[in-house]
């Protein structure tokens, strides 16, 4: 693949995951400022910001804010940057990183900003399932009632079955999660559940009460509000900027069929395999010179097959390796230090951000509690619909 | 004074007799144990400060269900409102949740308002399931007539439970739809949604009554009680 122009991360920004108590733009710009400061970009004049992306999947239909990426722009000071709000439902995030990496390895720019924000407990939980389900097929799967959750209960059952794993193998990975999550300032979950009490205790139907079955209430991600952004340079600009770039090493997108039915093998995670192979071949480096990987755990079945579909594990042995706890900080490849979508949270638009915001401070060793020790190279699996449409980004640690 | 005693003995509904509701505890996914016990007529100011916070909520409909509640719960102790119970939810002694009814037959009974003030651990669902259990397992009686005020009310009562809807049949409050938990229905779902253990350490329901009021609300971005 022809390269152009090298492009690194030089500032992160990120709130707290939860519920957000400002309004949607305050949101977006809590985190913007933040990833701008750790930069040392200063707005207003000479800002030298040159595009900003905004990453949303749902402020049109929740928060009824079109056009965001203009009123960001301008709340911000960053006048007259570019702007474009970028939709590609929980994908939006890596989308609009890969959108701006394109823009200034290109040539068109030389900086660019990237906020994900998404503020979805306006809506009830209900609503807030309608909406995400809204990214179904609009014929073969939404007019039916599906929803993620219901897709996740079903891919869950098909991956037991054919590859014995159990409810004690996710909530294992439940656990994981939410104790890398306490070491996360911006997590929204804070409490580890003890992992013989959601699995094993006689009431654990009543505290861990299945939500589509397999899956139980500690097996999914919970609705979250939230923002995070980073500061995108081309590596022959970084030195205007205070921290040493972590460079994009490699981006790969890959899509797979609208309706799930229709994939050949529905145990499969097809564009995640491919976008994950993509992301390799432009790095030049393989899922063997990983130290950290960001796995998209909406469901925490997703966690265990993504990190096979990556090249982690053989196909089937993803939950042998959670057993093992190689995939613990300390493991042969630790996963979801942040926390995950599982503890972390899941403002959807934001996903995708902050997962590249977490493999950004475990390069950099800002990782504090959380630190994977030497990280050098980083993956995320950003994942949009169920499947059908991935972003992974790696990065990489520039040598000293 | 003995003609507004008189007076306030005609104002006061008759009291029927109660079976009590025998405390348990439920442990809690984290560990935390969740102690579900029964307020007698003096603890209501206590309780009545818990929710107070809450009353200006719109969210999830917390303003209607905290107004109602501390007026329902003012009303049992005050003495205007007939057979009322309250069931407290506490954690470490703190408050988090609430869940109160009344009795209106031997037969019947009338589920109020279910709150949570901790939210992350289905301290509301536990609470609404614990109230059913009153109503059917210690009362004895045969059914429940509920109505939901919030779509997260809706969605874990009337849904979950699969409850009758019955809607010629007019609820205390306000006249919004009814629906109805039959015994049948009770002992449908009641493995899936009532946990409990029995009997409750003594040392563990000493330390619940001591009904210590939140000192923040994760509803209510910045309170602090104490600040």
């Amino acid at each position: 693949m022809p390269r152009c122009r090298e492009v690194g991360i030089v500032g992160v920004g990120h709130t707290r995951f939860g519920r957000s108590t400002v309004p949607y733009v305050d949101l977006c710009c809590t985190a913007a400022v933040e990833a701008l400061d750790d930069a040392g970009v200063k707005t207003g004049e000479g800002h030298g910001v040159d595009q900003v992306f905004l990453a949303s999947m749902g402020a049109q239909m929740l928060n009824r804010q079109s056009g965001i990426a203009s009123g960001l722009v301008d709340t911000l000071d960053l006048r007259p940057a570019m702007a474009e709000t970028v939709e590609n439902g929980p994908a939006s995030g890596a989308s609009a990183i890969k959108l701006a990496y394109m823009a200034i390895s290109s040539g068109m720019c030389d900086v660019a900003l990237v906020v994900g924000a998404e503020m979805m407990r306006v809506v009830s939980g209900w609503e807030g399932t309608d909406f995400v389900a809204t990214m179904l097929h609009p014929e073969a799967e939404y007019p039916y009632g599906l929803t993620l959750p219901s897709f996740a209960g079903m891919f869950t059952r098909l991956i037991m079955d054919k590859y014995g794993v159990t409810e004690k193998d996710l909530a294992l990975v439940s656990v994981k999660n939410h104790e890398n999550a306490m070491h996360n300032p911006g997590a929204h979950i804070k409490l580890v559940p003890q992992l013989e009490i959601i699995t094993e205790d006689e009431d654990k139907d009543v505290i861990n009460p299945y939500v589509a079955e397999p899956l139980r209430l500690y097996d999914v991600c919970p609705v979250s509000d939230g923002a995070a952004a980073v500061v995108l340079c081309a590596m022959d600009v970084a030195d205007r900027f205070l921290k040493k770039p972590i460079r994009i090493s490699g981006i790969g997108q890959a899509t797979d069929t609208h309706a799930v039915a229709e994939r050949a093998v529905p145990t499969d995670l097809l564009a995640v395999r491919l976008a994950a192979q993509r992301a390799y071949e432009m790095s030049g480096l393989g899922p063997e010179d990983m130290d950290v990987a960001e796995l998209h755990d909406a469901f925490l079945i997703l966690e265990i097959v993504e990190s096979e579909e990556v090249g982690f594990f053989k196909r089937g042995d993803g939950h042998l390796a959670v057993r093992r706890g190689d995939t613990k900080i300390g493991g042969k490849i630790p996963i979801n230090t942040s926390g995950g979508l599982k503890a972390k949270g899941h403002p959807l638009g934001a996903t995708g951000v902050s997962q590249v915001v977490e493999i950004v401070k475990q390069l950099r060793g800002e990782a504090e509690g959380r630190q994977v020790e030497g990280a050098k190279n980083g993956i995320t699996v950003n994942f949009g619909g169920f499947g059908n449409n991935v972003v992974s980004i790696i990065l990489s640690k520039e040598a000293e | 004074m003995v003609i507004l005693d008189k007076m306030e003995a005609q104002l006061r509904p008759a009291e029927t007799d109660m079976a009590p509701y025998s405390a348990k505890f439920v442990t809690q996914a984290n560990g935390d144990k969740f102690v579900v016990w029964q307020a007698d007529r003096p603890d209501v100011p206590q309780l009545l400060e818990s929710i107070k916070p809450l009353m200006t909520v719109e969210k999830d409909f917390y303003d209607i269900v905290a107004a109602r509640m501390y007026s329902e719960l003012l009303g049992w102790y005050r003495y205007r409102v007939k057979d009322e119970y309250c069931l407290v939810g506490t954690i470490n002694g703190e408050i988090v949740g609430l869940a109160n009814g009344r009795m209106v037959d031997d037969k019947t009974g009338m589920s109020y308002h279910t709150i949570a003030l901790r939210q992350g651990l289905r301290i509301g669902a536990q609470l609404f399931a614990a109230k059913m259990e009153y109503h059917f397992d210690f009362l004895g009686q045969e059914e429940v007539w509920i109505v939901a005020e919030s779509p997260n009310g809706f969605k874990r009562w009337m849904i979950e439970y699969e409850l009758e809807p019955r809607f010629e049949t007019w609820h205390e409050l306000g006249g919004v739809p009814t629906y109805v938990l039959t015994k049948a229905l009770w002992e449908k779902h009641k493995v899936m949604k009532c946990g409990g253990r029995r009997p409750v350490p003594e040392a563990m329901l000493e330390q619940a009554k001591q009904m210590i009021l939140p000192e923040t609300y994760a509803q209510i971005g910045g309170y602090k009680r104490h600040a």
